[in-house]
């Protein structure tokens, strides 16, 4: 199991998660630096991510959708900060329109990923900080509606399926 | 679970198990409905509709206000949950990312 720790803080409404891959600090790097993997792992199977943008320097943007299995696209944009490649990457991620532009007024997370050597492998630590508690409600609830939608969905599914 | 915490799952698997209700709460998350505006859409008496929305407030999935002589009924989902658990939630966004790439290390180390 990849995920070693995950320490989720309600003071400072941050989530750090800690894990080891059994594979080189380059390749952890790419994952973040190749546009096509950020888009194999970002968004879950039932809202893949599509690239638009990608420019991972200081100062740069990387935008993106994730497209709902109805074919609504959320789109989110990043804000780079700093790039120490291979090991250090940090950028804001906001809410934004399907054209890439940031939306007004929506929580922006601010996000640090490390890369270390440890035990032959790579140890990936992520930390991502909302600056107050509404906002983290905001981005989990946006989120959870189409979660919840697509569960109880789920649950006509089901019901259809034994009535039939 | 303690007594009251049975309770209110109950009134939520309660107002969940119902085909109608399910498809209210759908329509009242994406946005304010009237309970006049939701009784429209169904083939059943304003009262019934209105029963719906009640069970469903019960459970605490939906909040209602008065404007005018309008009841408005909107999906109160965030009410329900501390902030600890919306940091579950995105604690399990971070799980899945974990195991998807891990999952792609698989397929090209």
């Amino acid at each position: 199991m990849p995920v070693t720790s995950i320490d989720t803080n309600v003071d400072d409404h941050s989530i750090v998660v800690i894990s080891d891959f059994p594979a080189t600090l380059e390749r952890i790097w790419q994952l973040w630096s190749d546009a096509r993997q950020l888009e194999k792992w970002w968004g879950p199977p039932t809202y893949p991510a599509t690239v638009t943008d990608f420019e991972l320097v200081p100062g740069g943007k990387v935008g993106y959708y994730m497209t709902s299995p109805e074919g609504k696209k959320f789109g989110g944009l990043w804000r780079i900060e700093s790039v120490e490649a291979p090991r250090r990457l940090t950028f804001t991620d906001a809410f934004a329109d399907a054209d890439g532009t940031a939306a007004e007024g929506m929580p922006v997370g601010t996000c640090v990923v490390e890369l270390t050597e440890h035990d032959g492998g790579t140890r990936m630590v992520t930390t991502t900080t909302y600056a107050t508690a509404e906002d983290l409600e905001k981005v989990v609830a946006m989120g959870m509606e189409e979660g919840l939608t697509g569960a109880i969905s789920q649950i006509d599914d089901l019901l259809a399926a034994e009535a039939a | 679970m303690t007594d009251a915490e049975e309770k209110r799952a109950d009134a939520l698997f309660h107002a969940l198990a119902d085909r109608t209700r399910r498809d209210i709460l759908r329509r009242v998350l994406a946005g304010e409905h009237s309970v006049s505006a939701l009784a429209r859409s169904y083939d059943m008496s304003f009262a019934a509709v209105q029963k719906h929305v009640a069970v469903l407030e019960r459970a605490g999935l939906v909040s209602k206000r008065r404007s005018g002589r309008e009841a408005l009924a909107s999906g109160e989902v965030e009410a329900i949950r501390s902030v600890a658990s919306l940091l579950d939630e995105l604690e399990a966004v971070w799980r899945g990312r974990i195991s998807r790439i891990d999952d792609l290390l698989a397929d090209r180390p």
